[in-house]
């Protein structure tokens, strides 16, 4: 696939199926519902907490990579955005009391797996 | 009607860690087996079994004797013990043989499994970034169902006491120290909101069947038990499976349910006719969400029964009276066939202090695992 799926600058880079419209990510070339072709398609980044958890110890290293400053306990979930895709995420929340299902949220594409954060008044839709 | 397979031999080993290999743990759970029938591995005409990472069950002949018996590798997950009780019927049925083997064993190194992205169709920052984590599933499984449906930390903490509690009462368990609900849910998070007690571990253990067709069961010792039907399925569009980078929005579907009404369907029974079941319990939060997926209540009634103690020994549905994964821990290709060892005692009567009272005529049992595999089974005597 042409398209960098992770590229920042394009944004969250999914594919959607021409056939049953499924939309996925990180962009496949092929429906994992009807085995059709897919098409590179941009997902919008905002949405919604469909479920969380926080992973409280260090996982196995390889494959896993602690940050510079040792490992601290992180959230991570599924946002559900408004194509209907619910993308797994690492949730960048301030206190994880905060955390609630339904919460919108915003996601975007780095170098490593989406992250989400909260999002801010007057970001919702863009 | 196709023809009746009856469980005339079952055996297992104490669960747990293992100075032994997972292979000489086969050997004995096969024994075990072969001695509940009555009969010589001799008898024997063809054998199904597997492990996930402890060896190829046909090595076993080396062990068991080399009767020049066909010996098929079984290697499909968590479904593993069920995919080869399948395989063991379909050759009953087929007239194939009329006594088979069914074996699953394991042993897994101490602590969580350990995947890599590039085996799942991933990429690599899932695992640099910490995505590859079974227990976060379980999170985040459970944690969405108890927002969707009312369930409290506090069930998935009695789920867990009533494991160890089960566990204490069956000699072959690996937790046997029974553990109140406080303590379960004080004994740290471990992917929110499931703690440390709530976990079932990776260990070591094994359990095997001998299947007969009706008239070699009438030559063998000890009672039968029938068993009505076996059922695998793998996940269809919409299910919600460790290590996904994405899941389709919707109703989730699951492969549990769709198992378990296969197996319903082929036995021409329901979940209501059922007297003591297995159901997966990686952790709290599966048994929990399974009682619904296999028919046995509506989501969200859990609440009502696991406080009321109906899920106990001696309530209205008897969940896990061995206690399941949780204190039994999870060699993967053991653990369907456990279930099976289990459901024959109770129904033979011969489950010890943990016997269910009142005579249980119908079992069911139920596995679940990765990337979206269920087995299950139904049982009658």
């Amino acid at each position: 696939m042409a398209t960098d799926p992770r590229s920042p600058a394009a944004g969250l880079q999914g594919s959607r199926c021409s056939g049953c419209s499924v939309a996925v990510y990180p962009a496949d070339d092929a429906c994992p519902r009807c085995g059709g072709p897919a098409r590179p398609a941009a997902l919008q980044g905002t949405g919604t907490l469909w479920t969380w958890t926080v992973q409280r110890y260090a996982p196995k290293s390889p494959p896993y990579r602690a940050p510079a400053g040792g490992f601290v306990p992180f959230a991570l979930g599924y946002v559900e955005l408004a194509e209907g895709v619910r993308v797994a995420a690492v949730l960048d929340v301030d206190d994880f009391e905060d955390l609630r299902i339904g919460m919108p949220l915003t996601v975007t594409a780095g170098a490593g797996v989406p992250r989400a954060r909260p999002t801010t008044p007057g970001e919702e839709g863009s | 009607m196709s023809t009746d397979v009856l469980i005339c031999g079952a055996g297992r080993t104490p669960f747990g860690r293992s100075e032994a290999t997972g292979r000489q743990l086969a050997v004995g759970a096969v024994n075990a087996a072969l001695a509940d029938a009555g009969i010589e591995w001799s008898r024997v005409r063809a054998a199904f079994g597997g492990s996930d990472s402890a060896g190829l069950a046909d090595t076993l002949v080396a062990q068991l004797g080399l009767t020049g018996l066909p010996f098929v590798n079984v290697k499909n997950g968590c479904a593993t013990g069920g995919s080869a009780l399948v395989c063991a019927v379909n050759a009953i049925r087929s007239g194939m043989a009329d006594v088979v083997l069914a074996v699953g064993f394991d042993k897994h190194p101490r602590g969580a499994f350990d995947p890599r992205p590039e085996d799942w169709g991933l990429g690599s920052e899932y695992g640099s970034d910490g995505l590859m984590v079974t227990t976060q599933f379980f999170g985040m499984k459970i944690q969405r169902y108890m927002h969707d449906h009312g369930i409290t930390p506090r069930t998935l903490a009695l789920v867990a006491e009533k494991a160890y509690r089960n566990g204490a009462l069956t000699p072959e368990a690996w937790r046997r120290t029974p553990l109140s609900a406080e303590e379960i849910l004080d004994s740290g998070m471990v992917s929110d909101p499931l703690t440390r007690y709530m976990f079932c571990s990776p260990g070591a253990g094994a359990a095997a069947l001998v299947l007969c067709s009706p008239e070699a069961a009438r030559t063998m010792d000890g009672p039968p038990v029938t068993l009505r039907s076996a059922a695998v399925r793998t996940r269809r569009f919409g299910s919600f499976e460790v290590f996904s980078p994405w899941i389709p929005g919707g109703e989730p579907t699951s492969v549990s349910r769709d198992a378990s009404a296969a197996a319903f369907e082929e036995a021409g029974i329901g979940p209501g006719d059922v007297d003591i079941c297995q159901l997966q319990d990686t952790e709290s939060g599966a048994e929990v969400m399974h009682m619904a997926e296999c028919g046995f209540c509506q989501d969200g009634e859990q609440e009502r029964l696991v406080a009321s103690g109906g899920t106990g020994i001696g309530g209205t549905l008897p969940v896990n009276t061995d206690g399941g994964c949780i204190a039994n821990g999870e060699p993967i290709g053991a653990s369907g066939l456990r279930q099976v060892y289990e459901v024959v005692q109770q129904l033979r009567g011969r489950a010890g202090e943990r016997q269910v009272p009142g005579e249980p005529r119908v079992g069911f049992t139920h596995v679940y695992g990765a990337p979206g595999v269920s087995a299950c089974t139904v049982l009658s005597r």
